[in-house]
């Protein structure tokens, strides 16, 4: 079903008369022509049905007026959901696969279950916030410059290699329902951003790169923030934002914002 | 082992596919769900290879070994030729109950077909091989017509299974082979082929199969080499000009040959890396190095998920640092691998739960009871 039939002959569907879309055998491509279809003409709430294994949902909607879309999606989305997402909005009533909000650069992606492999990757600004676990390799190479700082809240835990080659931004790690963090190798070639875990970390689970500390002042402010967003976002959970924040938190951040500087020389 | 040389290809980044359906209670079905869940991830693939390993699928010849052979060359005399030599060598060393044509579909549906014929045979073993087991005597036979008949490559030898395979999409080949309704079985494995480093061949797709043991696999392995030449020297012979077929064979020597349990496997195939063996406990810390001295050709480098079928049970397992995505799924009795979540929401929107396995760490569906024609139960052991 997921066969590329780009056939532009069909004609084009009417954006104005609906906002919800049933992509039970849509492709990929057709999928995304639609929602760009619906931005263009300016309508700003979109409800995705039946989604199984589209990929890239939400990239390809950038206008230089900057216009914002919220995206309700139904179903499975495929990989790259979200990818270099421009400013909007979406959620996931269920579970994400792999690569979400790659390359994202603005907006916020809510994941009512639990996301896959390279969440956040190269990601450079916006929200993102999942409900349950994730898989390796979250937050690789995600990255901040100036006012752009992404976030990502993770309701559960990781697991291995997270905040792999990290530049910038901020994860969080609740670790709810008592979950202990397994993941090992942490931080691996981290040279910037931030890791909080809530909880413990053994130091042979984190790269050799990573420092781990306890919290600050200035740092607890920011989770209370922070995982107060994450509260609101998933209110079927009845969470309590200060029967969280008992427990213990630790900081991890890079020791050196270049980490190779001695290993690569002329 | 005769070499050939082989023409290098353009690398391109790839993404096959993989899907696996198990029933734990041995309930037999056809095959249309899972054509539709690998289908769903057809952008994986490039449409040049797909295909598919069903168990429980031959329960009116579940003594006998099921032989899938296809005659490649490139005229009908050369495919017939090629029947003819694999014919007396089966007559010679094999008493032949059945055999028939593979039924197929319109010709029109895929691209250079293969005659793809099949044969139900029981070893005729005599002087020497006596004192052999069966199974040890069908690998042998089966790696000579692989190596010395030339056009005729036995692709799949197991009791009461079989493999289909081809170049195409794997909708395709399963519209070929009809899949959808000709073969009930109590567990489907399938596969969408992006090939990276071989050029794409009939019997270079997926599944890899010998005896009853398939494999489909996403990924590369980098140790090939390495693991080729430690498998040949135990009589395996890779003729199909592609890295999985070493995952096979290596299942076949560690778990038949050598009866080791699953969990060991894993830990051959894709051990921890030692900064991880490092931290263990002193017990496991000398169990891990002990199988990295003793089967170290035998890890397999570079990034793969697998799904490894054989019967009564389906394992998954990727590499050490999970380079290629696996899903693991269950709802009531159907256990599910797959690629990606996507295309088992597909065929059971609702799960008893869904997770992604950790890297090394295997997955395995069992069955419960073979549950054979005419309802008889039978336990397996």
């Amino acid at each position: 079903m997921a066969r590329a039939e780009l056939d532009e002959s069909v004609p084009r569907w009417d954006p104005m008369e609906q906002a919800e879309i049933d992509a039970r055998g849509i492709a990929t491509r057709e999928l995304n022509d639609r929602l760009r279809d619906l931005m263009k003409a300016g309508i700003e709430h979109v409800v995705l049905k039946n989604v199984c294994g589209q990929r890239y949902i939400g990239t390809r909607l950038y206008t230089p007026e900057k216009k914002k879309m919220e995206i309700e999606i139904f179903g499975t989305p495929g990989n790259d959901l979200g990818a270099f997402l421009y400013g909007h909005n979406i959620r996931v009533h269920g579970n994400a696969q792999d690569g979400v909000g790659n390359t994202m650069d603005d907006g916020e992606i809510v994941v009512e279950g639990r996301a896959g492999d390279v969440l956040g990757m190269s990601m450079r600004g916006g929200k993102i916030f999942i409900r349950d676990n994730v898989g390796y390799r979250t937050a690789l190479h995600m990255k901040e410059f100036e006012d752009k700082k992404p976030l990502l809240v993770i309701g559960g835990t990781s697991q291995d290699f997270l905040g792999e080659y990290m530049a910038g931004g901020t994860v969080i790690l609740l670790g709810l329902g008592d979950r202990t963090h397994l993941a090992n190798h942490i931080g691996t070639g981290m040279h910037g951003g931030a890791i909080y875990l809530r909880g413990a970390v053994d130091p042979s689970q984190v790269g050799k790169e990573v420092a781990i500390s306890p919290l600050s002042d200035p740092d607890r402010e920011l989770l209370k923030k922070h995982v107060g967003e994450f509260v609101s976002n998933f209110p079927e959970l009845n969470l309590d934002l200060s029967e969280i924040m008992k427990k213990e938190f630790v900081r991890l951040s890079p020791r050196s914002k270049r980490p190779y500087e001695k290993l690569y020389t002329y | 082992m005769p070499r050939r040389r082989r023409e290098l290809y353009n690398k391109e980044i790839c993404a096959c596919s993989i899907f696996g359906a198990m029933n734990r209670d041995g309930d037999r079905f056809k095959g249309q769900g899972v054509i539709e869940a690998i289908a769903n991830m057809h952008v994986r693939g490039n449409g040049l290879g797909g295909g598919f390993a069903a168990y429980g699928i031959y329960p009116h010849y579940q003594d006998y070994y099921a032989f899938h052979v296809m005659f490649t060359g490139n005229s009908w005399e050369a495919k017939r030729c090629a029947k003819q030599d694999l014919e007396a060598f089966l007559c010679e060393n094999f008493d032949v109950v059945y055999d028939e044509e593979i039924p197929h579909g319109d010709e029109t549906l895929v691209s250079d077909p293969p005659l793809v014929w099949r044969y139900f045979v029981l070893p005729s073993k005599s002087g020497e091989d006596a004192n052999r087991t069966e199974e040890d005597y069908v690998v042998e036979k089966v790696m000579w017509v692989n190596t010395r008949i030339e056009n005729a490559y036995v692709f799949s030898s197991g009791k009461n299974m079989g493999a289909f395979k081809g170049v195409g999409y794997p909708e395709e080949i399963a519209e070929y082979f009809m899949l959808d309704r000709e073969y009930d079985a109590y567990m489907w494995t399938a596969h969408g082929r992006f090939p990276t480093n071989t050029q794409a061949w009939w019997g270079g797709a997926h599944p890899f199969g010998l005896l009853d043991i398939t494999v489909v696999h996403n990924g590369e392995i980098s140790s090939y080499g390495t693991n080729r030449w430690y498998l040949e020297m135990y009589g395996y012979a890779c003729t199909l000009q592609t890295d999985t077929e070493v995952i096979a064979y290596a299942a076949d020597l560690l778990m038949r040959r050598q009866h080791l349990p699953i969990s060991l496997v894993a830990k051959i195939l894709a051990p921890p890396i030692w900064n991880s063996i490092d931290r263990m406990n002193e017990s496991e810390k000398k169990l891990l190095t002990t199988l990295r001295m003793v089967y170290g050709p035998l890890l397999m480098n570079g990034p793969f998920a697998v799904i490894i079928g054989e019967t009564g049970r389906m394992i998954g397992l990727t590499d050490r640092i999970r380079l290629r995505p696996l899903t693991a799924a269950t709802r009531g009795e159907m256990f599910y691998l797959s690629s990606e979540e996507a295309p088992i929401r597909l065929i059971s929107p609702e799960l008893d739960s869904v997770w992604t396995p950790n890297g090394g760490e295997p997955v395995v569906g069992e069955l419960k009871n073979i549950r054979m024609v005419k309802d008889e139960v039978i336990p397996l052991s």
